[in-house]
């Protein structure tokens, strides 16, 4: 398999993008694509490893050696097949996921690792631009009828993996669109729409039913659809926003992110209006949170116009390498600069924000920061420690949160009467991801709490797969197993 | 014999023999000859054995021509003239009513038979001499002695009638139930010979049958033949001679021999025995050993009229099939014969005598030492070594030695030699048989596809895929390498999955069979280099009966590859033109969703409609999985054959046809060779044809035509299925066929009784209900109703893929074991062990399966130390070449600095590693190997070692040999193993000096010669009979045995031997332990295990199982940071482990500590549960198996008929029987003849003064130079001493290895001649054996030495003053050598050094030489066609500087022997120049080439 020198022989090379410059014109995509050739090239360097890593540390278990093989062969209908056994969607995890993979590759040991995102992204682009992509409708129905909740990455890998067994499902979205996070939470210039579109409409045409503007629990009756469905899955999110209880809080132009960034997404969709937009034009914009939502919202701003751009984040600066105590092949904490950063930010670690100070009408005007510091002590979480005499205080008209998330909303738990955890989500083990309500089950960040997409596509499959044993007995839906890289 | 118990298993004992005659050609009749045939055996002694009492022989015997004038006088009745009757000692029960009951019943056969029975004559005997075992046992002897009907009876009537006589009354008595009914034996029963033999050591013959001692008693033959037995506890019946043969070697095809011999007799007919046939078969008695069943069925050819020569050509032809020199009357005799009778094959030197004819046979390959002289008295002596009867040189009229496949043939009528060549010749124009086989014999190849191709209307291809269990490895790593390079795919590491019993995955059935390999008491074989020797072709048809001469015979179709395409298979089923061919397809499906039993009505059915078919006339039957649906399952191909197999034995109707086996299933060589094992003829994978097909469109096999493609896929299974045959030495396959030689694992012993009859199974498993589970799971899986989203799956058994196969290594167990050994944090070592310790408990290993019982806690402290402990460790075999320098030295400073081992691997030693550094550190290999390819192994390299490992086999792939290819030899590795950079490197399949185990005790005695101070360590391979084996390696004095498993990782290996060859080690340490107990045995041997040991808990049960070393490898280069890329084959190691590319070996990373902390976790966590079960030490831990329990929460449906009781059986020993090592072997090595020589060469040795001795000797002296050069080497290194500073004059025979590891300095004279192995491993010094002055013989017509010279040798002058034996200068790497004339195989494997032959040269020359120089005088211009010649360039002297390398060289070999011949040559030299031919392997030019080209760079 693969070329047996071809690490040997080829650099990585990952697409590029367009200029800094150019790109903040606009909400495009802006990745120039390698040449085939080049990608060829990319899939040599695969060494078809014993034991490939990168499957382990991949959360779906993707098979990356056997499409890295077809793709250096030319062969990109089968390494497609080969992507969707594992991935529903690997047109989402080949733009968005942080590639565990490539940090599990065994290439990455003391090498630049096989850029498998890229070709995993250029593979499904391939299949999609071939018409290889097709609806494939199961050929007998069973009389099950599924009702998935949530129409994100975990909802829609449900959906679909039910729909093959032969169920007929039907997706709730209170939004007015389906995608979830996907549509309302990345930067069309990380994703275009339309790239959740085709894919909708290929679940569509499977035979896939999706209500929108159907909010289980507001406008939707739980308690009906579980006599109306044989089975529930709940993929709803985890969409309680994390804020940060200082002073100063409640000032205006002291913003979720979240907010931000849908009413954006939404604008650039025809949806709203130009003006209805949290507009960061000429504005000193402050990100609070060093994470990707923080760095969506860099990216946002900066195409609004903002006059200056920071980010907070109030851990310490990760090392460039592999911290000492992450060592290969797990997920490390790393520092990470991402396409965003590159248009313009400047970053601070270490700092918290003790104030948001405010004018007379009650709008943002700056705010107060005090660096800080981490202790560590063996055995106990990590304590917060302020170092005296660091205080500071910033301009700033518009501060964005971008602090994460603690869990699903209780709407749903209470409706259906599911037990939630201490970490107030949906309580449902891997073992079968049922809750306490028999019928009702559970995947996703709802289930798991916030995580990746690649995550939540995996919890959609495996929670598909209990699903279709609970509705028949048995089930012939794919499984992966629980080799699972853990987290350091 | 001892019984079944535990994992022992009595059938796989084996015994090895010295063998030899004598007679007078003049037909003098003497007592002498009798005494010097006795001689013959005592001088052999040393090739035996001593079982633990010490005292009781294995059985011996002499066979001599019918003392008629002493019987005359002796007898108290009348007898008729010599040769009107027959005479035999009969063995009889003791008690006086059960030896009448036998005497009445077998006066009342030889009554029934028209026979006269003469008399009764009491046989003296002293039991006196008798040991303990041997007088239980010991029957009563009588003579009997049976006269002819009447007087006219022709002799051949009287035979057949003496012979149905004793048949019937065997058979009456062994039915009888008597208890003593096994004392009955008639040991012979013949007009001209007579056999006396017992339970006897070789010295006792004559004391215990008194009537030897009496000088009135004479012969003009004798036959001897004494047995040395692994551990059997021997019976008297089974001591040689027997009636007409002996035998030294191993049948291995035995069990396919006996059971179609049983066939055969379904259709046995003789007009002389008329209806007592029924009562005479079976011909063969159960429970015998290979050589009585050998000689029962030369006894019932005899009886069908052929003569002994002839039946000795069909039982074990010559390699005919691929020789061009053959004429073709014997081709056609040999192809004849080949469509009634198989070979009888393996290592076999048979000595036969009928009273007329003596003589003997060679296996096809040369397998044993045959050696003969011709006296001018006109004696003949035949032995395994020469010099074993004291014949003055001048008394010697020629020295002879038998050849592969020949025969060697007296005349004691005639009182002459027969040369192979007559009697064969004649032998084959007795019928026309080449006119027979071209009007009757059809071959596939003929038949022409006249109907056009059948077409199949079939279900889509993806769901026969899924049902028949294909993967995507299946396509990709199996069958597309075979389709478009026509070669078996390669892989490296070991296996880390779970065996088919404990895999949660569906398996074929295939998987739960493990194919046999050779070790030690026989070799494997190397089909590649040696191909001449081998055939795969098969005829298929009805058999006819076998006292029959007939055309009738060959009426069979014969398919050269047996693998066939659909489109043969089409051939054969629309073959129509000739009425003697009826094929029948009877399909393999049955009804998947009628119920469980429905497998196994559709095997009754099978049967059923098999038999009927048969009835109405079918001669071949065609088994056919086709056209499975939603409906319709497969019955498991291999269980189909089986069974229909043997029930039609049952039935008596296998013989009325051959079976093809059309099916889906068969993907990889172990299932094709597992069909041809349990009886099928030919196979079609049809399903392969399909996806081969859809490969070449797919474009994934490339540039070939689809049938191109498919011969590709049919030649590399093939050639895979000659590999597997070879592993356990076999060389045909129609051998091969129907011989069952695996042993299977998992399966219960009900079903395997029905279903594969007389196959080993010892762990129980599954049956007949769990087959069928995981065919409906299979099948269910490709019909279920939504199967839009339904692939085959990945496979992940060769490379670790998620959800599918479970590999103990994997993301997660390498990753924790690597942080942990870099951060020295305990904490991560258990998380590691504990994942691996948990795998095991989830159904991975056996182990897994155990639980620890009955603690009696003690506190850790009170448990003997890490620091203790480690130095039971050791690292694996693993040569520098195969892993690199880097890697190599890591380990071995690692281990060094703990006190534990590291091993060398075969790859030699860079000697500067053999001395500390100024730091301390040293990179030494504790253990210095010593396998097949010999490399580097030198006096100074073994001098080095504090134990050296004789590797038999290993665990990856027992059996096989490897290669390092040129490019790998890189200047660095050539250097430590002495070869020349760039040329290639083969480690052969067998040791070429172990045959058997006396080879091997040989062996062991050498390098204990080469290195006193060193533990000699046998590897050997976990498999059925390998406690056998260990008992045998024990007697031959190994210090250590290590027991590996199957498992253990190799740089290179074919992927079926990985999977499918040796068993996990739990099975092996615990047979060896039971067996080594049982023999009392276990104290004098150190026994280790390794193969897959990762964690303390592996090693505690390794040791409560009996080991009490243990090694590792693949943990501790894990903890070197080895990520299991398995591409170690491809030299493209990312870490710089595996690879010799010096960017790659940069990314190298692994520390000494990093293994020393792996050593250290492992001990701690060992002494842990030790602590508590309660042991203090390893030796009170060693073989308490009472400790182990099977883990009773382990619920699985397939493990759950797992029985654990044969592995946890404890022997029930004598009180004070030592379960570990307690004493030291005795090597016996103070008589050794150095020792006389470095009395007498002190002042050589220690102040290089020039020396020089005489000495006598003889063939008991071995191995002589090996400890004179081990302590040279001691104080000079590799230098040794100056040229010929000790010089010395031999007389007599040498015994074998003589020069063995002889070092520089040394310079030996033989006047006389040499057995064996002279200069093996020769290392600098000079050796000369010439033809002593007294001597009359032509030197160049006249053997002089063995077989098997220079192996291995690597530097040194050889002189020989004669001509030498088989495989002369193999593996030989920088010595030189002139000699007279050579037999076959010579240079073979050679990679360096020079070998000048002034004379006959037999075949196969130059197989597998890489490197080297040949000369050879070329007379007759006969050489070329007796040339391995693809890659050998064979032309005449042109350059002058060959010339005169060639001249001087034979210049110094006249000097050294004055050879008549080199005289003659040199007197003549214009004349003879052109004559000779100059071998210069292309590999070995180029190479030169090369380096020529880089030394100019440089300068």
């Amino acid at each position: 398999m693969g070329k047996i020198t071809g690490f040997l022989e080829y650099k990585r090379q990952d697409e590029s993008y367009q200029s800094p410059k150019e790109r903040i014109k606009n909400y495009k995509e802006f990745t120039i694509p390698l040449e085939e050739d080049k990608l060829k090239d990319q899939g040599a360097r695969c060494m078809d490893c014993g034991i490939p890593f990168c499957h382990g540390g991949c959360p779906l278990g993707n098979l990356i050696p056997d499409f890295n093989d077809k793709v250096y062969k030319g062969k990109w209908k089968e390494a497609a097949e080969i992507l969707h056994r594992t991935n529903n969607f690997p047109e989402f995890t080949g733009r968005l996921c942080p590639a565990p993979c490539e940090e599990a590759c065994v290439l990455g040991i003391n090498e630049d690792p096989v850029s498998i995102e890229n070709i995993e992204k250029n593979i499904v682009e391939t299949a999609f631009e071939e018409g290889w992509i097709t609806a494939n409708p199961p050929k007998l129905r069973t009389e099950k009828t599924v009702a998935v909740i949530g129409s994100g990455p975990a909802g829609l890998a449900a959906a679909q993996q039910l729909n093959r067994a032969g169920h007929t499902v039907t997706v709730f979205e209170r939004d007015e669109k389906v995608g979830g996070l996907l549509r309302y939470g990345i930067p069309d210039f990380k994703m275009e729409k339309t790239v959740i579109d085709r894919r909708v409409k290929v679940l569509e045409e499977e035979g896939i039913t999706f209500t929108t503007n159907a909010h289980v629990g507001e406008n939707v009756d739980a308690n009906k659809l579980k006599d109306e469905f044989d089975a529930i899955v709940l993929c709803g999110g985890a969409t309680v926003r994390r804020s940060i209880p200082i002073p100063g809080a409640d000032l205006k132009g002291v913003t979720q992110a979240m907010d931000f960034l849908k009413l954006n997404n939404q604008c650039v969709d025809g949806l709203v209006a130009f003006e209805a937009i949290i507009s960061a034009e000429n504005k000193n914009v402050i990100v609070i949170g060093g994470g990707d939502t923080g760095s969506d919202c860099i990216g946002t701003s900066n195409r609004h116009g903002a006059k200056s751009v920071t980010n907070f984040e109030i851990l310490s600066k990760p090392t460039e390498g592999r911290p000492a105590n992450q060592p290969w092949p797990y997920w490390p904490m790393r520092l990470k600069t991402t396409s965003s950063h590159q248009e313009g930010v400047e970053r601070f670690f270490s700092i918290s924000t003790k104030e948001f100070i405010g004018d007379n009408n009650g709008n943002l005007k700056g705010l107060k920061t005090v660096e800080v510091e981490w202790i560590f002590k063996e055995g106990e979480r990590p304590q917060l420690k302020e170092i005296p005499n660091t205080e500071k205080e910033w301009d700033c008209e518009l501060a964005l949160l971008a602090l994460g998330f603690t869990g699903a909303e209780k709407t749903l738990a209470e409706q259906f009467g599911l037990d939630m955890d201490f970490r107030t989500n949906i309580q449902a083990s891997t073992k079968d991801y049922a809750t306490n309500v028999p019928g009702v089950f559970a995947a996703g960040d709802m289930r798991r709490g916030q995580s990746l997409i690649v995550w939540a596509i995996s919890e959609g499959r495996q929670a598909a797969h209990y699903v279709d044993a609970y509705l028949m007995g048995e089930s012939h839906l794919p499984l992966k197993d629980d080799s699972d890289l853990p987290r350091v | 014999m001892l019984k079944k118990q535990g994992l022992y298993l009595p059938e796989f004992e084996h015994d090895n023999c010295g063998a030899g005659f004598i007679c007078s050609l003049t037909g003098k009749r003497s007592n002498d000859i009798i005494h010097k045939a006795l001689e013959i055996l005592v001088k052999l002694e040393h090739r035996g054995a001593v079982s633990s009492d010490g005292v009781t022989g294995d059985g011996a015997g002499i066979l001599i021509d019918i003392p008629h004038k002493f019987f005359k006088i002796f007898c108290d009745f009348e007898l008729p003239e010599a040769g009107e009757y027959a005479v035999s000692n009969v063995f009889l029960p003791k008690k006086d009513n059960q030896r009448d009951y036998c005497i009445n019943i077998f006066e009342t056969e030889i009554k029934n038979q028209g026979l006269k029975l003469i008399g009764w004559r009491d046989v003296p005997v002293n039991s006196g001499v008798l040991g303990e075992i041997a007088k239980t046992t010991e029957p009563f002897v009588r003579q009997v002695f049976i006269g002819k009907s009447d007087e006219s009876q022709s002799e051949r009537a009287f035979n057949l009638k003496l012979f149905a006589a004793r048949k019937i009354a065997e058979h009456t008595i062994y039915d009888s139930k008597l208890s003593e009914s096994q004392f009955f034996y008639v040991p012979s029963l013949s007009t001209k010979i007579i056999i006396f033999k017992g339970l006897l050591k070789p010295e006792h013959i004559n004391e215990y049958y008194l009537d030897l001692f009496n000088s009135a008693l004479d012969t003009r033959l004798a036959l001897v033949h004494q047995r040395f037995s692994t551990n059997t506890f021997p019976t008297w019946d089974l001591a040689q001679p027997f009636r007409y043969i002996c035998h030294n070697g191993e049948i291995n095809t035995l069990r396919g021999n006996v059971s179609r011999m049983f066939s055969r007799e379904e259709i046995m007919k003789c007009d002389a025995f008329g209806d007592d046939i029924k009562k005479i078969i079976p011909t063969i008695l159960k429970g015998k050993s290979d050589s009585a069943t050998l000689d029962m069925v030369v006894e019932l050819l005899l009886m069908s009229g052929r003569s002994l020569p002839e039946t000795m050509m069909m039982l074990v032809p010559e390699a005919w099939e691929k020789n061009p020199s053959m004429s073709d009357a014997k081709k056609a005799f040999y192809e004849y014969n080949s469509c009634l009778m198989e070979p009888w094959d393996g290592p076999a030197s048979i000595p036969f005598t009928d009273g007329n004819f003596i003589g003997a046979v060679l296996d096809r390959n040369g397998l044993r030492p045959s050696r003969y002289t011709v006296t001018k008295k006109g004696n003949v002596i035949m032995s395994s070594e020469t010099g074993v009867v004291d014949i003055k040189p001048e008394d010697v009229e020629f020295h002879g030695r038998l050849e592969p496949g020949k025969m060697f043939l007296v005349d004691m009528n005639e009182g002459r030699i027969v040369n192979d060549e007559e009697i064969k010749e004649e032998i084959a124009s007795r019928h026309p048989y080449r006119e027979w086989l071209d009007d009757n014999l059809i071959h596939l190849r003929d038949i022409s596809a006249k109907k056009g191709p059948i077409l199949y209307d079939e279900i889509d291809l993806k769901k026969r895929e899924i049902v028949f269990g294909y993967t995507e490895e299946d396509l990709n790593t199996i069958i597309r390498p075979m389709a478009q390079l026509g070669k078996e795919p390669i892989g490296s590491m070991g296996s880390d999955t779970p065996i088919a019993i404990l895999s949660e995955r569906p398996q074929l059935i295939y998987n739960y069979f493990k194919q046999l390999f050779a070790q030690v008491t026989n070799p494997p074989l190397d089909g590649i280099r040696e191909e001449l020797i081998t055939d795969i072709s098969l005829t298929l048809g009805c058999d006819v009966n076998l006292f029959d001469i007939n055309p009738e015979h060959c009426k069979k179709l014969k398919i050269q590859n047996p693998v066939i395409s659909k489109h043969d298979l089409d051939k054969i089923r629309n073959y129509d033109s000739n009425p003697d061919f009826n094929i029948e397809s009877i399909s393999m499906l049955y009804e998947v969703n009628r119920g469980l039993n429905e497998l196994e009505v559709a095997l009754e059915n099978l049967v059923t409609k098999a038999s009927k078919a048969i009835d109405e006339g079918a001669n071949i039957i065609i088994l056919s999985d086709r056209y499975v649906d939603e409906n319709h399952a497969p019955i498991p191909a291999l269980l189909a054959c089986s069974y229909l197999n043997h029930a039609l034995h049952k039935l008596k109707k296998r013989s009325k046809i051959s079976l093809i086996i059309e099916s889906a299933e068969p993907r990889e060589v172990h299932h094709f060779a597992l069909l041809f094992g349990f009886g099928a003829s030919a196979v079609n994978p049809y399903i392969v044809n399909e996806i081969v097909q859809e490969q070449i469109n797919s474009k994934d096999v490339t540039d070939l035509e689809y049938l191109a493609a498919i011969k590709n896929y049919n030649k590399a299974v093939g050639k895979g299925i000659l590999k597997v045959m070879n592993k356990i030495g076999i060389s045909t396959l129609n051998s091969y066929r129907g011989s069952q030689l695996f042993e299977c694992v998992g399966i219960n012993t009900a079903t395997v009784e029905k279903y594969f009859p007389n196959t080993p199974t010892r762990i129980q498993g599954i049956g007949l209900r769990e087959i069928e589970q995981e065919i409906v799971k299979r099948h269910k899986k490709a019909f279920q109703v939504n199967d839009t989203n339904v692939d085959i799956e990945v496979g992940g058994e060769y490379r670790w893929r998620r959800g599918q196969e479970k590999h103990m290594f994997n993301p997660l167990t390498v990753a924790k074991l690597q942080e942990s050994v870099r951060t020295n944090k305990a904490s991560t070592f258990k998380e590691y062990s504990e994942l691996i310790n948990n795998q095991s408990e989830s159904l991975m290993t056996i182990r897994g399966l155990f639980e620890f019982d009955q603690f009696d806690p003690i506190p850790l402290e009170e448990v003997e130390p890490w620091t203790a402990i480690v130095k039971r460790f050791k690292t694996g075999a693993m040569s520098y070449g195969s892993i690199s320098k880097e890697a190599h030295e890591n380990l071995a400073i690692a281990m060094n600095r703990i006190g534990g081992k590291s091993n060398s691997g075969e790859g030699g030693e860079d000697q500067e590693r053999f001395y500390k550094s100024s730091q301390g550190d040293w990179k030494n290999s504790a253990i210095k190997q010593v396998a097949s390819g010999r490399f580097g192994v030198t006096s100074n390299y073994l001098t080095s070692a504090s134990e050296i490992q004789i590797k038999i086999a290993q665990g990856a792939k027992p059996g096989e040999g490897g290669q390092l290819p040129g490019p790998k030899v890189n200047p660095e590795i050539a250097k430590t193993r002495n070869s020349t950079p760039y040329v290639g490197l083969i480690s052969p399949p067998p040791h070429h000096d172990i045959y058997s185990i006396e080879d091997l005790s040989q062996l062991i005695y050498d390098v204990k010669s080469a290195n006193r101070e060193a533990r000699i360590n046998v590897k050997l391979v976990s498999e059925i009979g390998v406690g056998t084996v260990a008992a045998g390696v024990a007697k031959a004095k190994a210090d250590v045995i290590l027991v590996a498993g199957f498992d253990g990782g190799t740089g290179a290996t074919p992927l079926t031997s990985q999977k499918h060859a040796g068993l996990p080690w739990e099975l092996g340490i615990a047979e060896a332990q039971q067996t080594l107990v049982m023999n009392d045995l276990r104290n004098r041997i150190v026994l280790e295990c390794d193969g897959q040991l990762k964690t303390g808990r592996d090693v505690a049960i390794a040791c409560l199982l009996g080991a009490e070393e243990f090694g590792f490898a693949t943990a501790p280069l894990v903890a070197s940071g080895c990520i299991m890329m398995r591409v170690c084959h491809l030299n493209t190691c990312p870490v710089g482990i595996a690879t010799q590319n010096p960017e790659l070996r940069k990314k190298f990373k692994g520390k000494p500590e990093h293994v020393v902390n792996y050593m250290y976790f492992v001990a701690q966590e060992l002494r842990e549960i030790m602590a508590k079960l309660g042991f203090r030490t390893i030796n009170e831990m060693v073989g308490q198996v009472q400790k182990l329990n099977r883990n009773k929460a382990i619920e699985h449906y397939k493990a759950s008929g797992i029985d654990l009781t044969p592995i946890l059986h404890k022997i029930d020993v004598p009180a004070g029987t030592k379960l570990y090592n307690t004493e030291q072997q005795d090597h016996n090595l103070e008589a050794h003849l150095d020792f006389k020589i470095i009395k007498q060469a002190h002042q050589a040795l220690f102040r290089r003064q020039k020396t020089h001795l005489e000495l006598p000797i003889t063939n008991v002296d071995r191995a002589v130079g090996a400890i004179v050069s081990n302590e040279i080497s001691k104080i000079y290194g590799a230098d040794g001493l100056p040229e010929e500073t000790i010089n010395i004059d031999f007389n007599g025979s040498a015994g074998q290895s003589f020069g063995a590891f002889a070092t520089k300095g040394l310079s030996f004279t033989v006047h006389g001649n040499t057995n064996d192995y002279l200069g093996k491993g020769l290392s600098g010094a000079k050796l000369i054996i010439k033809v002593p002055v007294e001597s009359t013989i032509v030197p160049e017509d006249n053997i002089i030495t063995g077989n098997v010279t220079l192996y291995g040798a690597t530097a040194g002058e050889v002189y020989i003053n004669g001509k030498a034996g088989e495989r002369f200068c193999v593996r030989n790497s920088g010595a030189k050598a002139v000699v007279e004339g050579i037999g076959d195989h010579g240079c073979e494997y050679m990679t360096g050094g020079i070998a000048v032959i002034l004379g006959e040269v037999g075949r196969n020359f130059g197989a597998g030489m890489s490197g080297g120089i040949a000369y050879v005088l070329d007379s007759d211009d006969a050489f070329k066609q007796n040339c391995n010649s693809a890659d050998l360039n064979i032309d005449p002297i042109e350059f002058e500087a060959d010339a005169n390398q060639l001249r001087q060289l034979i210049e110094s070999h006249y000097m050294a022997t004055t050879s008549p011949l080199a005289k003659r040559i040199l007197a003549d030299w214009e004349v003879y120049l052109p004559k000779f031919k100059k071998v210069l392997p292309e590999e070995y030019r180029q190479a030169l080439l090369r380096l020529e080209k880089e030394q100019l760079e440089t300068a």
